[in-house]
């Protein structure tokens, strides 16, 4: 994960025709971790699907060095086939794939994707950043449907990510606690 | 190239494996139900289903190219699929080209077995059983690419399945054309052009669909 950097430069965003932010710049370099954070509709999810390359920015430009893992609300995982085998199938895309951490999924990996919980989704969803070893990692709400201790999980595991060389960029509404774990409040970018 | 592979495997597996795209049987069945429908409707002429027996087969390949639209790509859009794609560098062309080649082995190939059952219902025989079969190898995989185009550009429509079975029918009028058209007529000549057509429509389509794909996650 060497030489991960993310620099975004004077980005705006717009939705329809209401342009949700403006003006923003920040960088990231290796070891960082910055928690975007503001009220619903700001453009949280928006400027991670920006840095993401899912959508064009309005005006302003995102330079990133490194490939970027996301995880959202949608898992991304066959809803019919057991976890198990759902997550084999990324791990096949993302060969050679570490072995996934410890989240609590052992005993899931038999069942099938729709019967999981949100929470259980999301700790899948998880599994399946850790093992895609992106330097850059775009976490949008994580914390959502985590019970206490998946919460403590996924905050350690944004801290081991960033101690190895990754940075992370973290859109929530919920405290987040990771160490050196800088803020934006994106209202201060409404227009 | 392992990333191809892994996306055909997946494909395959939820076409043939009875996953949520319907599957490759139920497109089948219905192809033969449809060729099964005309000799009850017209009566058990012979002669007369001998002669319409090829368009009838040609019809009810068209109608079963409609059913498994809506299942082609809407659910990896809305299950974030393609947003992974995206994240990790793999195309939408490529995820589309290999989608194609997997619809088209899902439903191509099948068709042409079934063929033989709707033949034997419609009583064609010899010649021209054998240019049904040529035409739809020819035509089949521009069936599938029309399909491919036509789910990606109405994945993010509420209405999408509808409209993409009326949407379907006009684009494959050339292919029932000149493929069905090979009959009356005989010559290699209608196979040639219901080739020539299927093999533009197969060139076009990993684009096409690619870029139906990323305008549907700008919206």
């Amino acid at each position: 994960m060497e030489g991960a950097r993310l620099s975004l430069n004077d980005l705006a965003c717009r939705r329809g025709d209401r342009v949700l932010f403006r003006g923003l710049s920040f960088e990231l370099n290796e070891g960082e971790a910055l928690q975007v954070v503001g009220p619903n509709g700001t453009g949280k999810s928006s400027l991670l699907r920006i840095v993401g390359g899912l959508l064009r920015p309005f005006a302003g430009t995102v330079d990133m060095q490194g490939s970027a893992g996301l995880v959202d609300e949608r898992p991304a995982l066959e809803e019919h086939l057991p976890l198990g085998r759902a997550l084999d199938f990324w791990a096949r895309i993302d060969a050679p794939a570490p072995p996934a951490p410890d989240l609590g999924l052992d005993s899931l990996l038999d069942v099938p994707v729709r019967f999981l919980s949100t929470g259980q989704r999301k700790r899948a969803a998880l599994a399946r950043l850790t093992r895609q070893q992106a330097p850059v990692w775009l976490l949008d709400e994580p914390l959502n449907g985590l019970d206490v201790q998946a919460a403590r999980a996924c905050e350690a595991l944004v801290a081991d990510h960033c101690a190895a060389g990754g940075l992370a960029l973290i859109a929530s509404h919920q405290p987040f606690a990771a160490p050196g774990l800088k803020q934006i409040d994106l209202m201060d970018y409404a227009s | 190239m392992s990333v191809v592979w892994a996306l055909l495997r997946r494909d395959l597996a939820q076409m043939f494996g009875g996953g949520r795209r319907g599957g490759a049987v139920l497109p089948v069945l219905f192809f033969i139900a449809t060729a099964m429908l005309f000799p009850f409707a017209v009566g058990p002429d012979p002669v007369l289903l001998a002669r319409a027996g090829g368009g009838i087969v040609w019809v009810a390949a068209l109608l079963a190219a409609i059913l498994p639209l809506d299942r082609l790509l809407a659910p990896d859009l809305e299950q974030g699929f393609f947003d992974q794609f995206a994240v990790r560098g793999i195309a939408e062309e490529a995820v589309v080209a290999v989608r194609l080649l997997a619809h088209w082995l899902s439903f191509g190939p099948p068709l042409m077995l079934a063929a033989l059952p709707a033949a034997a219902l419609l009583g064609l025989h010899g010649d021209t059983l054998r240019t049904v079969e040529w035409g739809l190898l020819a035509g089949t995989p521009g069936l599938a690419a029309i399909g491919l185009i036509i789910a990606a550009l109405t994945v993010s429509l509420r209405a999408g399945a509808a409209l993409a079975g009326l949407l379907l029918i006009p684009l494959a009028v050339p292919l029932l054309i000149f493929g069905a058209g090979a009959l009356s007529t005989g010559g290699a000549s209608g196979l040639a052009f219901t080739a020539a057509i299927s093999l533009l429509l197969c060139a076009i389509t990993p684009f096409a669909g690619g870029a139906a794909i990323r305008a549907a996650r700008e919206g």
